[in-house]
């Protein structure tokens, strides 16, 4: 599956890959696969896909308030694979999920089931490299992609272990801080980008606080892969499948 | 110099984002030099015994002795500054972060207690204190948000969730990675990402420390059973730190038991055996089969909380403590008894703890922790009527 991501990341013919996040179950899970199949139809060329979770500790006000809503409108881990597989046969499905939510049923089940649903990889945000050791196992034997992030303020020699260790791709987080849409990129992120790339042997993505078509072609410049989250959520909460249609289509133009 | 643990069996960790790694190293480099410097833990005792009032009272408490039909001693952690235990650890984390360089403090409350507890270190040592509360606890205990704004505090209210502690943890730890430059965050209780756990014990292990000293040299031996409430479990484990290696002595960690532990509402993770990871650390935690964590229900906003210490999740397994639950209406008996009895209105907290003594006969003697007073629960308790 780590070989999809790869792929997806080689062959795009752009700037850089756009990924865009969607968070499964929202507004509700009919709706979700509308905007995962809108954004791959506008130009993506993988999906992060979010499971719901109630604590959220890495994101900010949209995406906390997105999963919150998907929850409530009676989101499962059931639920939200069969979005994924809806989406997997056309674009590589990363998930995006936190720390309890694999480990509660156990991180073999949850890889397992993840596997089947035919995603390529895992995001875990609350998972930094010390803990992460255990379940990039499972997902190895998988074929699954555990990807680690990266942050402006990881030290060099913690860095190097990131990436040596590193499946998929890095998440490089481009500020301190929790997702959400920012007027400015930070002026630093060309230096944290370069020396991620310098470390890792995979590709480099970016997100946090991308929201605009120029900030994704600036991100372009430097990384190979661009994440945009709470923009596309946002979109649709705002007005569905129509509206994350227009935004991707337009991040995807200026790549 | 000795290492802090990460983890207590395998409980604890550090299940945070990336962004806080370096944060968490710098803090527990921090603490390792601080509490090994004389100058340090001279200003900490010096400030603990003239600000706020330590040692405090080991006091016989002969009423309730009677109720319960045998000796009931009480470490009045009430009897501090600000009215808890809480100022113990807020004073010294404040003085950690000054001598790290921090200009800004953020702290999470619940009851309102630890708010108030790092609203007055920030005061009293000139550093600017924001302090996270979901409205739920502003309301229930809108004195303490007065006192804090008294204090010079910013209190920022959380709208999400049940918007109670779970989310004001949450809320403080998004903006620690957001401010992680230039902001220390005081964690209140034993829980959160490594090296907290550790660090909060090391701070509260005073009320531990001085009760059994005070043990001893009043009664000539040490007590059979330490009790004490659990929330995130600060108090308790102060208290039972200076125990662990006295395999005589009873440990017994009470929990809420909100309205049963079998409506499923309460705040009861170590009683029920739950295990997950929230906050930053694996450890016993309200949780539904897939993972989402679920609200915690008490009467006691300081135990309204879905986790708890890892170290108190490893004490359990091992044996060396035992942890039970008692409800919000054994607790509010416990209250007015206490009121009646001995002049003395505790914390809805401690009186989960006092609540479970007078419930269960031993041979005695009794240490059970007072870790606050209970002038702020008077609405709660008063609005029951």
């Amino acid at each position: 599956m780590s070989d999809r991501i790869a792929a997806a990341f080689a062959s795009h013919g752009r700037s850089a890959a756009l990924m865009p996040y969607l968070m499964a179950g929202f507004p509700d899970l009919g709706t979700s696969r509308e905007v995962g199949e809108a954004c791959i139809d506008s130009g993506a060329n993988l999906l992060e896909l979010g499971v719901p979770f109630s604590d959220p500790l890495a994101d900010g006000p949209v995406i906390h308030a997105a999963a919150t809503e998907a929850l409530k409108a009676g989101a499962t881990l059931h639920g939200v694979l069969r979005v994924c597989e809806s989406l997997a046969d056309q674009v590589p499905v990363v998930l995006m999920v936190y720390a309890n939510a694999v480990l509660a049923g156990g991180d073999s089940a949850f890889v397992e089931r993840a596997a089947a649903a035919g995603a390529a990889g895992l995001i875990v945000p609350d998972l930094p490299h010390d803990e992460a050791g255990g379940l990039r196992e499972v997902c190895d034997a998988h074929g699954l992609a555990l990807v680690p992030l990266a942050a402006p303020n990881t030290p060099p020699e913690r860095l190097a272990q990131i990436a040596a260790d590193a499946r998929g791709f890095v998440y490089t987080v481009s500020v301190a801080g929790t997702t959400g849409e920012r007027t400015e990129l930070p002026p630093e992120l060309r230096d944290t980008v370069k020396r991620v790339r310098d470390a890792a042997s995979v590709p480099v993505a970016v997100g946090f606080g991308i929201s605009t078509a120029d900030h994704a072609r600036q991100v372009a410049e430097v990384a190979d892969g661009v994440i945009v989250g709470s923009r596309v959520v946002r979109a649709a909460g705002e007005g569905g499948a129509d509206a994350v249609a227009g935004v991707v289509a337009e991040l995807a133009s200026a790549l | 110099m000795s290492a802090i643990p990460q983890r207590f069996g395998p409980y604890g960790g550090r299940y945070v984002p990336e962004t806080l790694i370096p944060a968490l190293d710098e803090l527990e480099k921090a603490w390792l030099e601080a509490r090994e410097d004389p100058s340090f833990q001279l200003e900490l005792s010096g400030l603990l015994r003239d600000y706020v009032g330590r040692p405090t009272p080991l006091y016989h408490a002969s009423r309730l002795s009677e109720a319960g039909g045998r000796d009931i001693y009480l470490k009045r952690e009430d009897l501090n500054h600000t009215g808890a235990h809480k100022i113990n650890n807020a004073l010294g984390q404040v003085l950690l972060a000054k001598r790290m360089g921090k200009t800004r403090i953020i702290a999470e409350t619940g009851a309102g207690q630890h708010g108030v507890a790092t609203a007055t270190a920030c005061a009293l040592l000139d550093v600017e204190c924001v302090v996270y509360m979901g409205t739920e606890d502003m309301r229930r205990q809108k004195p303490n948000v007065e006192r804090m704004g008294l204090l010079g505090a910013t209190v920022t209210p959380v709208e999400s969730g049940a918007r109670t502690l779970k989310e004001a943890v949450s809320e403080a730890i998004r903006d620690w990675v957001a401010n992680v430059e230039g902001t220390h965050y005081v964690i209140g209780s034993v829980v959160g990402p490594a090296p907290f756990p550790a660090l909060v014990r090391d701070l509260q292990r005073v009320i531990g420390d001085e009760a059994r000293a005070q043990f001893l040299d009043r009664t000539g031996r040490l007590p059979a059973r330490v009790i004490a409430c659990v929330g995130g479990g600060s108090n308790a484990l102060g208290t039972f730190v200076a125990f662990v290696d006295d395999s005589d002595v009873d440990l017994v960690g009470v929990e809420a038991g909100g309205e049963g532990i079998d409506t499923g509402r309460h705040g009861a993770p170590l009683t029920t055996n739950a295990r997950g990871v929230l906050h930053g650390s694996m450890s016993a935690v309200l949780q539904d089969e897939e993972g989402q964590i679920l609200e915690a229900h008490s009467i006691s906003a300081g135990l309204d909380y879905p986790g708890s210490g890892p170290e108190h999740a490893y004490l359990r397994d091992t044996g060396r403590a035992t942890y039970l639950a008692v409800t919000d209406a054994e607790a509010v008996d416990a209250f007015r008894r206490t009121c009646r009895l001995e002049g003395i209105i505790p914390a809805l907290e401690s009186s989960h703890a006092i609540a479970w003594a007078l419930a269960n006969p031993g041979p005695g003697p009794d240490l059970v922790t007072l870790s606050g007073r209970g002038d702020k629960d008077l609405a709660e308790v008063l609005g029951l009527e």
